[in-house]
């Protein structure tokens, strides 16, 4: 018995569907690369237009890799394939790895495409920067793969797309991902509490940001501790007929 | 020293809001035994396998497989099952299914003999989301048959094949089972039952009406009806002849129910001669069922 070759074959099916990638990579990069191109030798606050956007769409297009990869259960639970897989030996820790895992695969296809159009639009900066905000900005997703699989538990296939669209354009505009949203005041206040808000701040280390304090750690393990519970109840839960 | 159970259930019950789905039932199946759930849509069969299955907890009663709870035996490896409506994930080949599910059991079968037995190592290279109905079902049989389980739990697993599919996935079954397994299968097909199943358990309302050996059983739901036009006689006269059970009028036609349609229709003619346009069919098995479970029927109520 070993769930590595679950794991193995769950990452092969996610390769060979398209579609889940059209949120996750093809919107991101294109919308780079369209916006990008024109303003290579643009700066914004004092820093290279590209590497600014790029770190935008690398915080929307791995919140949006994690959540659509959760998206894919709604779709194996309409075809009861949730119930089978129930009556096998592969634990709930074992299903959670595979899930999660599948999800960084396809966020980390993101960050790579992202960052060497970036750099082939003349971003460059020092390793250890690299290594920060990609270090940083992989601690920041664990919240949304979480979130992704407690969607998939909930939600129809049918309300499951809207429902990831809408909330990734929501908690990336809110988190910053476009703009900041408020630099001060209780807005500001509120939308520190969002994980999306850590996860852009991680990619901005890039630009010249602080990484996360206390602050930041605390609410990226908090929200992963809360939907973490969420998502094993509802994966718990949902074993009855669709 | 009485023969190892498969399954056990004692006062199986089970509601969802105001429907009363499964009514306290106990059950006993041997190691090795082929047993039918036979019953109309609506009679709990599918909610009795969710719950020895483990798939969903019993409100009230004991489910134990082979003397184990439903989740203890799943962990083991020791059940596979085609439920009910179920379908494959996509983006795999048939190999590659078969492959992934047997590798989370302890002791599965080789993936190729599993894929020989169940007729589809042709279509191994396919992807699942281009099978026909019929190999959507082989390979679904593969998957619940590749771990080599003791205990093989099947939900209506030939509804919506045709005949000749129908018949190649039995003999595929016979041959799996062989006398060792313990086979559990729901089905509202009665000559399906009768003609693959050791034994029959009748449930409609969610209770067991009957249980016992196949032929049995089926003698005592094998009713059959005799419609026929008969302008000179009554209904409550239809209804004394011999062998007739029941009589209800259908238009201008009459239709009986019989319990020995032989000596109703010598009767009818021999009384009647003028009756025409007579036909004489097996009745459904909700029909029979009717029969059967009148007390279930007005308890409801």
């Amino acid at each position: 018995m070993s769930a590595a070759t679950y794991t193995r074959y769950e990452l092969v099916r996610t390769f060979r569907n398209v579609r889940f990638m059209l949120l996750s990579l093809v919107f991101p990069l294109t919308l780079f690369l369209l916006v990008a191109a024109p303003n290579r030798n643009q700066t914004l606050g004092g820093l290279s237009f590209p590497l600014y956007y790029m770190t935008g769409m690398v915080a929307w297009g791995t919140m949006a890799a994690m959540l659509s990869c959760g998206a894919r259960i709604a779709v194996e639970r309409s075809v009861g394939w949730n119930r089978q897989l129930r009556i096998t030996p592969l634990t709930t820790r074992a299903y959670f790895r595979a899930k999660i895992s599948t999800a960084y695969a396809l966020a980390s296809l993101t960050i790579v495409a992202l960052y060497v159009s970036g750099i082939a639009l003349g971003v460059h900066m020092s390793v250890g920067r690299w290594l920060t905000m990609t270090g940083l900005i992989l601690v920041g997703l664990v919240p949304f793969a979480v979130l992704g699989i407690l969607l998939g538990h909930l939600l129809t296939p049918e309300a499951v797309g809207p429902a990831i669209g809408g909330m990734t354009a929501l908690l990336a505009l809110l988190g910053g991902a476009y703009g900041p949203v408020a630099t001060s005041g209780v807005l500001h206040d509120l939308v520190q509490l969002l994980p999306s808000y850590w996860l852009v701040q991680a990619a901005h280390t890039a630009v010249g940001a602080n990484a996360w304090g206390a602050k930041g750690w605390t609410v990226i393990a908090v929200w992963t501790v809360v939907l973490g519970r969420l998502a094993a109840v509802a994966y718990r839960r949902d074993t009855k007929r669709v | 020293m009485p023969s190892p159970l498969g399954i056990e259930l004692n006062g199986l019950d089970k509601s969802f809001g105001a429907v009363h789905a499964v009514r306290g039932i106990d059950v006993a199946i041997p190691v090795g035994e082929t047993v039918a759930l036979l019953g109309p849509n609506g009679a709990g069969k599918s909610t009795t396998i969710d719950m020895v299955l483990g798939l969903l907890p019993p409100d009230r009663g004991r489910v134990r497989v082979f003397d184990k709870t439903p989740d203890e035996a799943v962990r083991a490896g020791a059940v596979g099952a085609m439920l009910q409506g179920g379908s494959l994930i996509r983006d795999l080949t048939v190999r590659e299914l078969v492959t992934m599910v047997a590798s989370l059991y302890p002791h599965a079968s080789d993936v190729d003999e599993t894929m020989a037995r169940t007729g589809i190592t042709d279509i191994g290279g396919r992807r699942t989301q281009r099978l026909s109905g019929g190999q959507t079902q082989r390979v679904r049989l593969a998957v619940a048959l590749v771990s080599d389980p003791e205990l093989l739990v099947l939900d209506e697993p030939t509804v919506a094949l045709d005949v000749e599919t129908r018949r190649r996935f039995w003999s595929m079954m016979r041959d799996f089972v062989a006398g060792q397994k313990t086979l559990l299968f729901a089905t509202h097909y009665l000559e399906e039952a009768d003609e693959y199943a050791d034994r029959i358990i009748l449930m409609a309302n969610g209770q067991i009406v009957a249980d016992g050996p196949s032929n049995e059983i089926k003698a005592s739901v094998s009713m059959r009806t005799i419609r026929a036009t008969v302008p000179s006689a009554r209904v409550d006269e239809l209804a004394t002849l011999p062998g007739v059970s029941g009589a209800e009028p259908r238009g201008d036609a009459v239709l009986l129910t019989c319990a020995d349609s032989d000596a109703a229709l010598r009767a009818l003619l021999a009384r009647y001669p003028e009756a025409h346009d007579i036909e004489v069919r097996g009745a459904g098995l909700e029909e029979a069922f009717l029969e059967l479970t009148g007390d279930a029927e007005s308890e409801q109520m």
